[in-house]
């Protein structure tokens, strides 16, 4: 039996509204509400002008694997006993890059492609916790 | 365009062993800095900057001066993984050339391999202050490996980019480490599974770590550090062995952001503007000491600095253009490479102590007539965060 998955950890109040949004199965991001620009990872100040004045807004979940490696050897103990697993960047469609797995891929070494078209499926870590959110193929 | 001529390396060692779990990390450390000054005629009391990550015995710059025994008037403890020492470098001569420091010695230590430190495969979660970045990345078993593994796909699917020309860094890299007896002695000792020169296929048929990176594309972890001494013109005038000179200088950072291309390092920053700072081009520079964690650190680093245009990298580094001996300038990490000598974790030190020694014309692989050289680092990770320090190099 494998460790559980490393959770976000608290406090810790930057990521803390995008995480609690995943107990309701939103995937969210912010945009600033002076510069316009898409904010990712969650941050409370926009990361191209600096002002506080951002919105969250809750994604589609629909995207684009931008790149990807299947990993096969970690010693972390979360992920050792696992066997080859994805890990990715998907670009979503709302323009924010995200750090994800994709599952539900068979043979991922051989089937696995930049440019495949993703969207968000939800793991769930218990009752009251956090879901973390992951992609499988359209 | 006379260059600038205002802080020169003049002393430098490099800890002989990658495996030896008798010594501490500042042990290395005092041992080299000893030792650089040996090489460069100059003393301990000559000591007036010091220049250390400063980690090991805590309060930073502070505990490494007290652990030293030195009294400096300038302490520079800048870390950004492993191109900490090019940024250090580059800083030492800016406070030398503003006449705040003579002596600057650089110091590096580490004994990531007695320690059992699995740098690659393992990133450690659930310790310490929980952090933005910790909690977008650890849910999802981010690796050290995988994260430029994921430079590595999207370089091959961008460009075309084969395995096959990815393994010939690795070949050229190993043919070069043949011929440093420390490097030979390092691959023994971490007991590599054959200490000999190697071919494309043998990289394309080594194991899988993260796909499509594979083991002989992939940096040892080994224990080992170094030191450099950097000194003014009037110090240098007088020390043991010819100065080689710091001629430009230049570091960027870059980390994930929405919408940017992976493949494009900091390097495409940082390169550019310690050209400019040197006065020279890319296709001047007779020896390219670029950070080697992993295959496509080079790749990336080639390209970024302008040796070839972006994306033609694969092309570039085939038909033995990086061996030391090929007419086409420059050769590639003549010391064997983090891939084939030495990678203690931070490989920044090690791409300098090389470049000087080709610069001083005692490398074992050396490039005939090597007048400039440059030291690229890639510090943090590659396609999550890095930062790309460029030192350039002149002979005297």
């Amino acid at each position: 039996m494998a460790a559980p998955r490393p959770q976000p950890r608290f406090p810790e109040p930057d990521t803390l509204p995008f995480w609690e949004a995943t107990k309701r199965h939103e995937l969210t991001y912010q945009t600033c509400n002076t510069c316009h620009e898409v904010i990712f990872y969650p941050r409370r100040h926009c990361t191209a002008c600096g002002s506080l004045d951002t919105t969250w807004h809750v994604s589609k979940g629909e995207g684009t694997v931008y790149t990807f490696s299947v990993v096969v050897q970690s010693r972390n103990p979360a992920f050792a006993e696992l066997g080859p697993y994805v890990l990715a960047y998907v670009d979503l469609d709302e323009g924010f890059r995200m750090m994800t797995n994709i599952i539900g891929v068979a043979d991922p070494v051989n089937n696995m492609q930049c440019g495949m078209r993703v969207r968000v499926c939800w793991q769930d870590q218990g009752e009251g916790q956090v879901s973390l959110p992951m992609f499988e193929p359209t | 365009m006379p260059q600038r001529r205002e802080a020169a390396i003049v002393g430098l060692y490099e800890y002989p062993l990658r495996v030896n779990p008798h010594v501490s990390a500042m042990q290395i450390k005092a041992e080299c800095a000893a030792k650089a000054l040996a090489d460069a005629g100059l003393t301990w009391k000559d000591v007036d900057a010091v220049y250390d990550t400063g980690g090991d015995q805590g309060i930073g710059g502070l505990g490494a001066s007290e652990y030293f025994g030195f009294n400096p008037r300038v302490i520079d403890t800048t870390y950004v993984g492993g191109t900490s020492t090019e940024l250090q470098t580059n800083h030492a001569r800016a406070m030398i050339a503003a006449g705040k420091c003579q002596v600057a010695v650089v110091t590096y230590g580490s004994t990531s391999h007695s320690d059992r430190r699995a740098i690659g495969t393992a990133g450690e979660t659930g310790v310490g202050v929980p952090t933005v970045t910790k909690n977008m990345e650890d849910p999802w078993g981010l690796t050290t490996i995988a994260g430029y593994a994921m430079v590595k796909s999207r370089h091959m699917y961008q460009y075309g980019t084969t395995n096959a020309q990815f393994a010939h860094i690795s070949v050229a890299t190993r043919r070069h480490a043949m011929r440093n007896p420390e490097a030979v002695q390092a691959m023994t000792d971490l007991e590599f599974v054959g200490v000999c020169e190697i071919t494309v296929d043998d990289v394309l048929s080594s194991r899988t770590i993260a796909h499509p990176l594979r083991l002989l594309e992939c940096c040892m972890v080994s224990d080992g550090g170094g030191a450099l001494v950097i000194a003014s013109p009037e110090v240098a005038r007088n020390t043991s062995k010819k100065p080689v000179w710091i001629i430009g200088s230049g570091e960027a950072t870059k980390y994930r952001t929405n919408n940017a291309d992976i493949t494009v390092s900091a390097g495409a920053q940082s390169g550019p503007i310690a050209f400019g700072d040197a006065g020279v081009s890319p296709g001047e520079i007779d020896v390219l000491m670029a950070y080697d964690s992993f295959t496509i650190t080079v790749m990336c680093l080639i390209e970024d600095l302008g040796f070839c245009n972006k994306g033609e990298g694969g092309a570039y580094v085939e038909d033995g253009h990086l061996a030391f001996d090929d007419p086409r300038k420059p050769a590639l990490n003549t010391d064997g490479g983090g891939l084939s000598s030495n990678h203690p974790g931070q490989r920044g030190i090690f791409l300098l102590l090389e470049a000087t020694r080709q610069l001083r014309g005692e490398s074992h692989s050396q490039v005939q007539g090597a007048q400039l050289a440059v030291a690229v680092g890639n510090g943090g990770q590659l396609g999550a965060r890095h930062a790309t320090g460029v030192t350039i190099l002149a002979a005297d």
